[in-house]
């Protein structure tokens, strides 16, 4: 199992390493010495690849530091180094993966428009109800036309009930009944859809916000998951996204979607290390098992192999 | 807001320049490395980023621009300049087929806004005085073809339809049939998002193209993203050979990198830009505009030069150090706004001011009438009333308002102002010693 979960996220992330490491390994094999150059090709890598110019400072940063320590002369060695440096600051932090530890538990699944999270709402769902649970959606993007028609398509492929209003409706209403509705049927994880909205717009996020205090109020003993979704195609305006969005709601992971096109999904080193908030899902293809956990070390391993 | 931010460092960069009589090879350099660090936080792509730089540093230092007698203004103008050149100076519209109907292929992304776009697509031709038909040809996403209906419907644009069980090539076939049937002149084809190296899914798109030759094939690129922008851009244009761009969400606070990048390496211009959620909301895109917006100077060269024109130097001299001693009066403050009324409408002038946009202005009305009105009133002071505003009591105050022709209130408020506005000034004052004696234009306040 862990194994072929690690070929297929290998397979996905294959354009992702396409892009970062064949860079860097003709970066590392042009080179016969350790200099400024170099650095500052490797710096055009990682930007390229939309870790952002702090992060990137960080992390050359931190090679530079660490090649000291162990006193690095040769250049091929420096990839080995590169990869730790670049995992270490994945794994620093101690986060949980994505698992359902107490019932109910409700998710909540947010973020911008056009991201994914609809698509995200339906391969989530079939995951847990391929570990067991029971689950619920509840269809909270009530703005954006045919959205509520989409997730019922997702509910009928995974044979998920859809708690859903009309459109136009109050999205804290429809939790609102569809909280009220999970309790009542004994419903294990209950995920609500939220309309994609853009950080920036004041009522949109306030909106929001009265869908958590509805949730507050209305279902206090569940665990409570907010995910935001991020679009991996996104450069450095995913920092702000997920920035705002965790002072509207107190994000406890990210769900990075598209990783299986030519975007190089170096938003990941970035998010994880100005915001400290971690990647918990992510999508590497259209289809349902495309949603892959995941996990820091497979990840700079399956980057940088 | 990041826009803001961008446009921050930008102006700190600038301010380092603006401040200094001379520059130096040096200072151009160290401005330049701000630049680019500000770009590439702006996501414009690495090598745009990298040839701008060198042309503008080449330009900067070439020209004899650093010996002019404003070499800091000289180097923000060709950063502008450059900036406008990278999108196309010119606006670059739709074209039109000889005989209807013209025939628009979108594509694009999955989640960058295809349908939405066709809805606003079809809404603003139709305001133009088209009959456009949209027609859906994502057979793939769960209630696409919905949405585009839903969409259709609130603008008022019909939308053929043969379900998902058709093949795309052969709706779109029958679309232009039906088109040319009901005599729609704009037949606006939504496909499904795909990714650029899903070969099966760009084949579907030649053929799409193959059989109803579109007049224009139109890319809609969501306008946070990041560096792939380019890679996404270049593979639609090499397998479909794109017209044009259409830059979707723009309305978030991008700062619009990837609307520099793509014309800068497809060299096809972008021809709408969609900025707000409602249906109402896309615009033609003007290359020189945006420039002005991704610098967030507003439009600060004209607003300079109209500036110069009007301002006494003697005066502005006297002003700076009235500020700096805060012996600032209601006289001197009759000056600034005499000299404010020369430069134009205070609407015009608030939309060049830098981090004004529209929508900041949108909710500020100014109106000159006001300023006219507070002038009767500073008028009617006597000059001791002027240099000393503490000395203005009750009946003080009901002469004044008799002698405009306000209402005491208004006097009331005015004298409020002055006081918060020297408040400010003292502020800026401080601001100003942070920035190493700015040169930079002091703004007249009201």
């Amino acid at each position: 199992m862990a194994l072929s979960l690690f070929s297929k996220l290998k397979e996905g992330l294959d354009k992702t390493r396409k892009g970062i490491t064949d860079k860097i390994d003709d970066l590392f094999n042009s080179y016969g010495e350790i200099d400024d150059k170099l650095f500052d090709e490797l710096e055009e890598i990682l930007i390229t690849a939309d870790v952002g110019m702090q992060t990137t400072m960080t992390l050359i940063d931190l090679l530079k530091a660490e090649l000291k320590v162990r006193k690095v002369k040769d250049v091929h060695e420096v990839k080995t180094v590169f990869k730790d440096v670049v995992e270490k600051m994945l794994t620093e932090k101690d986060n949980k993966p994505f698992s359902i530890e107490k019932t109910p538990t409700i998710i909540m699944v947010i973020g911008v428009n056009g991201v994914g999270k609809t698509t995200s709402i339906g391969k989530i769902a079939q995951k847990l109800k391929d570990d067991g649970n029971r689950v619920m959606i509840a269809a909270g993007d009530t703005f954006r036309a045919a959205a509520i028609e989409q997730l019922k398509v997702w509910g009928d492929r995974t044979g998920v009930p859809v708690v859903h209003q009309s459109e136009g409706s109050d999205p804290a209403a429809v939790v609102f009944d569809a909280i009220q509705s999970a309790k009542a049927r004994k419903v294990d994880v209950l995920i609500c859809d939220t309309a994609g909205r853009l950080h920036n717009k004041v009522n949109l996020m306030n909106e929001l916000a009265k869908v958590f205090r509805v949730i507050e109020r209305e279902y206090p003993e569940a665990e409570k998951e907010v995910l935001l979704v991020l679009d991996a195609t996104t450069g450095q305006n995913a920092i702000q996204q997920a920035k705002v969005f965790n002072e509207a709601a107190q994000i406890t992971g990210i769900v990075l979607t598209k990783l299986d096109g030519t975007a190089k999904g170096g938003v990941v080193l970035a998010i994880d290390s100005e915001l400290d908030i971690p990647v918990k899902l992510i999508g590497v293809g259209e289809k349902v098992e495309d949603l892959q956990l995941f996990d820091a070390h497979d990840f700079v391993e399956a980057l940088f192999n | 807001m990041v826009f803001e931010s961008l446009a921050e460092k930008l102006q700190g960069a600038f301010s380092q320049l603006r401040g200094k009589g001379k520059l130096s090879e040096k200072d151009v350099k160290v401005a330049m490395r701000e630049v680019k660090l500000a770009l590439l936080e702006a996501d414009v792509n690495f090598k745009v980023v990298k040839d701008f730089i060198n042309k503008v540093t080449e330009r900067a230092i070439g020209e004899s621009v650093l010996q002019s007698l404003t070499p800091g203004q000289q180097v923000i103008k060709i950063v502008n300049e450059e900036l406008t050149a990278l999108m196309g100076t010119e606006q670059v519209k739709i074209e039109f087929a000889s005989s209807p109907p013209t025939i628009l292929m979108m594509a694009g992304l999955q989640g960058a806004g295809k349908t939405t776009t066709c809805g606003k697509l079809g809404h603003i031709l139709k305001k133009n005085g088209k009959r456009p038909l949209l027609v859906a040809c994502d057979i793939y996403r769960p209630a696409a073809i919905k949405q585009l209906q839903v969409v259709g419907e609130k603008v008022d644009v019909p939308v053929f339809t043969m379900g998902d069980q058709v093949s795309p090539v052969e709706i779109a076939k029958s679309a232009v049939a039906h088109a040319i049937k009901y005599n729609n002149d704009v037949v606006i084809l939504d496909t499904a998002g795909r990714l650029h190296i899903d070969e099966a899914l760009m084949e579907e798109l030649k053929k799409i193209k193959e059989a109803v030759n579109p007049k224009e094939i139109l890319l809609v690129l969501d306008a946070m993203t990041g560096q792939d922008a380019v890679n996404v851009a270049e593979h639609f244009n090499s397998q479909l050979e794109i017209n044009g761009v259409i830059l979707s969400k723009l309305d978030g606070d991008t700062r619009g990198g990837a609307a520099l990048s793509v014309r800068a390496v497809t060299g096809k211009p972008i021809k709408y830009a969609c900025v707000g959620e409602k249906l109402t909301d896309i615009e033609e895109f003007f290359p020189d505009r945006m420039a002005s917006r991704i610098l967030g100077m507003g439009d600060v060269l004209s607003l300079i030069e109209k500036a110069q024109e009007n301002f006494d130097e003697e005066k502005a001299k006297k002003l700076e150090n009235k500020m700096k001693t805060m012996t600032f009066d209601l006289e001197d403050f009759l000056d600034q706004l005499e000299q404010l009324q020369n430069m134009g409408p205070i609407g015009d002038l608030l939309g060049m001011m830098p981090g004004m946009n529209n929508k900041a202005l949108k909710g500020l009305e100014v109106n000159d009438k006001d300023l006219a009105r507070t002038k009767a009133i500073i008028q009617s002071m006597t000059l001791l009333e002027r240099k000393d505003p503490d000395i203005i009591n009750a009946s003080r105050k009901r002469r004044i308002a008799s002698g405009s022709g306000v209402h005491v209130s208004e006097v009331n408020r005015l004298l409020k102002q002055f006081e918060q506005s020297k408040k400010m000034m003292k502020q800026f004052g401080q601001m100003d010693k942070k920035m190493k004696k700015g040169k930079g234009l002091k703004f007249p306040f009201f």
